[in-house]
């Protein structure tokens, strides 16, 4: 059996959990005070995501770069491969927020999207 | 002289949702005055997400978060002029402001709401011993580099202090490209969000040192390096604990401060605890028909809850010019028992609205406490709270109903008591 | 080949190119740095003494005193900030009151005009925040405060307008007699000039003993500053000593010419040339000291700290003039306080000499009036206007902190001798130098850096070479697969 101790990032308050694990099944979750910090940990603990956002650089824009987001989360381990691959992006003004800059990110399936309209110059 | 019923100092989240606010209340002279490109303020360089989810109840970036206060703005027709920077503001509510194209012009404004936002503490005002090399910056200026005018400040970097544009940082400069090799933070507990800690320091294995300070710079040209140090009970550096780590970034996130210098020439009492204007219940400060909301009254943690105190500012801006304003008494609000401030710090409750929401910071990371609020000595309301620390805004509530039933009330108190 | 080469580009080596430039001579600046006022004039007082002081006698007397007179024209001529604020020297023991006494004589004896004695009543009558220990006080209302960056920036502008030509990071290696008269190698290049000045601050004893069997030998002493928020600038309206000692004049408190308050320096020997560090124990010391004279300093107002290195002769005096045995190479070489109030005496002494020995007329066409970059705040708002219109870079403000538009930026950079660097444009302009310390302009002004130098974009430095604002650009140090 192995433990891990996380801090619940579902509220402010932050609770330390712990969660049992026999390989990848999760026996127990204790420590948390609500609901919240047992989905979180046991996502944590079997597929832990994150939103990753980055900018890009804008050819023609009024400003020289874009904010960008994943459009939704994506695996943790997948973060530098999804920043590698926006290292080759550019992108042309207009762009509005929502525009698909990267589709399907590192193998994701989550497209990474403009968060901001950059209007040409 | 040219005259408009609201003028608003500023076009971040603040500046935009007081303008929508009076908009909405029915003023239709309203002027924002913005001094960067864009509105939005500093949300446009916090690409990172988090915003939200209390006012739209989900998950937004800083620009997209802002872009649906400038889209409400735009539809309402309000004007904004950009690039504009406030020079001067005087009692009678005389505004000079500058820009290229109207060059010097005054306003003459029925009320005026104060929304510039803050700045952040430089290393100046910490004294670090040391060199003056290139590669320290504070958070705020990494974050501007590295996110809109995309460039990298540097490639290894330390961060001194714990604040959540610190931590945000860490993150940004990991993602890319840059090694971060620790966070140091003076005080025994983080000054930001939890959250921010577990994704953006544990998620990359940055060590986050507390109770830790800088204190030697190194490098005559360019940063070479810092040394860390333990710091003790007193906060002062602990002898033999010096560490020296090799970077050529050092960046600071060691506190933020209202950008006052505008309330200052108005003459506005200012509230020591906050830097900030001491306001009462329709945030109004002590200069008659000058409003404060957002940063510049106190430093706040989630742009949701200044969005909600400049919606309050930008009503009672609009009530004030319509002369739907009451003269009453003012009740004083006092923190107590590790309650550092309170905003507001005075109450009418005549122009108060049903119910109030009263923000505060605690001095001290507390456990398993109470959180009271007494009028004059009758306690009427009492919430546990499991935890409370200062780098995480609290708020009680107060009722109208509450203050009109006690004639001749005197003092309110909120207080950090022992559970019961 | 030049007439003279003039090593240094300090306020002294600047004051005496600006006086060579009203002679027909070639002459050049050699500096080592990016800028002038990079070194020793950089990080100093800003006090221009009124000379009591200074042994009777010596170079310091003369010159100060000389210096002291020559100000209030020069910054008419040259268009720098400089106020004759006064100067008070607190005595905190009745015990020294003859001390005092005894100062107060001395500056007569120098020439020093309007020097009084005050009781303890007197002088907080002047300086009300004064502390309630001070006993007897030496008041010099000749005493005044400079601002160091523009004093020296008005002078090297002057001297490039009329003919002098400035090298900058030009580090000078070794001189060699010939028989023109100097060779001069450096860094960049070999250099000739019939005559070489000597102004190298910390520096100046190794080049003197180049060339001449007189050696001299100089100690970087070392003076820490602590530089207080505007709100705190009306904690004193005089520049407040306290009595002497062999070190040096002490910890002071002053306002700024810009209206900031100054506290500092420290005094300490220090081996290493190039050591401008600050250190806990100086900051410390220093804050205590000033807080003798006066007790409520807002201490938290501190909005930046920082070092400067007094060049220090063994024997404590100014050694100017011709090398005895060397003839043709004239030094400009201890020049600590009061070296910044002496340094328009001193260029006039020295230019004149090396005039002398080359045998150079005045020109007819010397240009000796300097307009300083224009502070807008300084126009009426209808002259402001009518400014904005012809050029409406001078209608956006780049430096929040101290209302600094980007007009006047763009003038630091064009300008003769103009801006390199971050630290150029803040030394001229004063963007940065406010209570946010750069954090808010700093971005915009290396904005306007790169386009106005049109270097490569990563090229923009805070000063001298290798200290380089930016890396790259994001996510080039990324590894194609991640980590």
């Amino acid at each position: 059996m192995e433990k891990k101790e996380l801090i619940c990032i579902g509220c402010p308050l932050g609770c330390s959990v712990t969660v049992e694990l026999e390989g990848s099944e999760i026996l127990a979750v204790t420590g948390n005070t609500c609901r919240r910090g047992e989905d979180y940990a046991r996502k944590e603990c079997t597929n832990p995501t994150r939103i990753v956002t980055s900018t890009v650089p804008v050819d023609g824009g009024e400003i020289p770069q874009v904010s960008v987001k994943t459009a939704s989360d994506i695996p943790k381990n997948k973060i530098f491969a999804c920043m590698a691959e926006l290292k080759k992006i550019r992108v042309k003004a207009p762009v509005r927020i929502g525009d698909v800059v990267l589709a399907n990110a590192a193998g994701s399936g989550v497209d990474v999207i403009a968060t901001k309209d950059v209007l040409g110059r | 002289m040219r005259t408009c019923d609201i003028v608003v100092i500023g076009g971040g989240p603040a500046g935009l949702a007081a303008a929508i606010a009076a908009r909405e209340a029915g003023i239709s002279e309203i002027l924002v005055l913005e001094r960067d490109r864009c509105l939005g303020g500093i949300l446009n360089q916090c690409i990172h997400n988090g915003f939200g989810l209390h006012t739209f109840r989900e998950e937004l970036t800083g620009p997209e978060y802002a872009e649906r206060f400038i889209r409400r703005a735009e539809e309402l027709e309000i004007p904004c002029l950009l690039e504009t920077m406030v020079m001067d503001i005087t009692p009678g509510k005389v505004v000079t402001a500058m820009n290229r194209e109207d060059g010097v012009f005054q306003i003459q404004a029925g009320a005026v709401i104060l929304a510039m936002g803050c700045r952040e503490r430089p290393r100046g005002a910490l004294n670090i011993p040391g060199y003056r090399p290139a590669g320290i910056y504070s958070a705020g200026t990494a974050q501007r580099l590295v996110n809109i005018e995309g460039y990298m400040p540097g490639r290894e970097v330390v961060i001194l202090g714990s604040g959540d544009i610190g931590l945000i940082m860490a993150r940004r400069m990991t993602l890319e490209g840059a090694r971060v090799h620790a966070v140091a933070e003076l005080m025994p507990y983080s000054g930001g969000l939890k959250r921010n800690i577990v994704q953006c320091l544990d998620d990359y294995g940055i060590p986050l040192k507390l109770s830790h300070t800088v204190v030697q710079i190194h490098g005559k040209e360019r940063l070479t390096g810092v040394t860390l140090a333990k710091v003790g009970a007193d906060r002062k550096p602990v002898p033999g604990t010096e560490e020296f780590i090799p970077c050529d970034t050092l960046l600071l996130s060691v506190g933020l401060i209202p950008e006052n210098e505008l309330s200052g020439e108005i003459g506005v009492e200012m509230n020591r605890i906050t830097n900030g204007p001491s306001v009462n219940e329709s945030l109004e400060t002590s200069a008659e028909g000058v409003f404060a909301c957002g940063n510049v009254l106190h430093v706040h943690d989630l742009v949701d809850y200044v969005s909600q105190e400049a919606a309050l500012a930008g009503k009672n801006a609009a009530r004030y010019v319509m002369g739907d304003w009451k003269e009453g008494l003012r009740i004083q609000l006092e923190g107590k028992g590790g309650v550092r401030y309170t905003v507001p710090s005075a109450v009418c409750p005549e122009n108060m609205e049903d119910k109030l929401t009263v923000r505060f910071r605690v001095g001290d990371v507390y456990r398993d406490r109470q959180l009271c609020v007494y009028l004059d000595g009758e306690r009427i309301s009492r919430a546990k709270k499991r935890v409370m620390g200062p780098g995480e805004m609290e708020s009680v509530i107060l009722k109208k109903s509450d203050l009109l039933a006690r004639p001749g009330l005197q003092k309110i108190t909120v207080a950090v008591e022992e559970a019961e | 080949m030049y007439d003279v080469l003039v090593i240094g580009g300090g306020v002294t080596g600047c004051s005496i190119a600006r006086e060579l430039s009203r002679y027909r001579l070639k002459t050049a600046v050699a500096e080592r740095e990016e800028d002038v006022c990079s070194g020793t004039s950089k990080a100093n007082s800003g006090i221009v003494h009124a000379g009591f002081d200074a042994e009777p006698g010596s170079q310091k007397a003369r010159m100060n005193v000389r210096g002291n007179r020559m100000m209030p024209q020069l910054a008419r001529e040259l268009d720098f900030a400089f106020r004759q604020n006064g100067s008070l020297v607190l005595c905190f023991d009745r015990k020294q009151l003859g001390q005092l006494q005894a100062l107060k004589e001395k500056g007569e004896a120098n020439g020093v005009e309007g020097l009084k004695l005050l009781n303890g009543e007197e002088a907080r009558a002047l300086e009300p925040k004064l502390s309630g220990a001070v006993e007897g006080a030496l008041y010099a209302p000749t005493g005044g405060i400079v601002c160091p960056f523009g004093l020296t920036i008005a002078m090297a502008e002057n001297a490039a307008v009329n003919g002098v030509e400035f090298l900058f990071e030009t580090e000078v290696l070794e001189i060699r007699r010939i028989d023109a008269g100097y060779l001069v190698r450096t860094n960049t290049g070999e250099i000739e000039a019939r005559a070489v000045v000597n102004a190298a601050g910390v520096y100046a004893d190794a080049l003197n003993n180049m060339v001449s069997e007189r050696k001299y030998h100089i100690t970087a002493r070392r003076g820490q500053y602590c530089l207080l928020d505007k709100k705190a600038g009306t904690a004193a309206d005089r520049t407040i000593f306290q009595m002497p000692t062999a070190m040096g004049k002490g910890v002071l408190v002053t306002p700024t010419v810009h209206g900031n308050l100054m506290l500092g320096p420290t005094a300490e020997d220090i081996p290493d040339k190039e050591d401008i560090s600050t250190t806990s124990e100086g900051l410390e010391t220093l804050q205590s000291k000033a807080a003798l004279s006066v007790p409520d300093l807002p201490r938290n107002m501190t909005i930046t700290s920082f070092a400067g290195l007094r060049a220090h002769e063994d024997g404590d005096d100014f050694i100017l003039g011709e090398a005895e045995d060397a003839p043709g190479f004239f030094n400009a070489l201890g020049i600590e306080s009061p070296g910044l109030t002496s340094a328009p005496a001193i260029g006039e002494y020295l230019a004149g000499m090396v005039a002398e020995k080359l045998g150079a007329e005045k020109k007819e066409d010397f240009a000796g009036q300097r307009k300083g970059i224009l502070n807008p705040q300084e126009l009426t708002v209808e002259e402001r206007n009518t400014l904005i219109r012809s050029n409406p870079a001078y209608g956006s403000i780049v430096c929040r902190c101290e209302m600094v538009t980007e007009g006047e930026i763009v003038d630091a950079i064009r300008r003769p001798v103009g801006a390199r660097s971050l630290d150029g444009v803040k030394r001229r302009t004063r963007a940065g130098m406010g209570r946010c310390q750069a954090g808010f302009c700093t971005p915009r002004t290396i904005e306007i850096l790169q386009r106005e130098l049109g270097e490569p974009d990563l090229a923009v430095r805070k000063n001298r070479a290798g200290s380089e604002l930016l890396t790259g650009k994001d996510k080039e140090e990324l590894k194609e697969a991640g980590r």
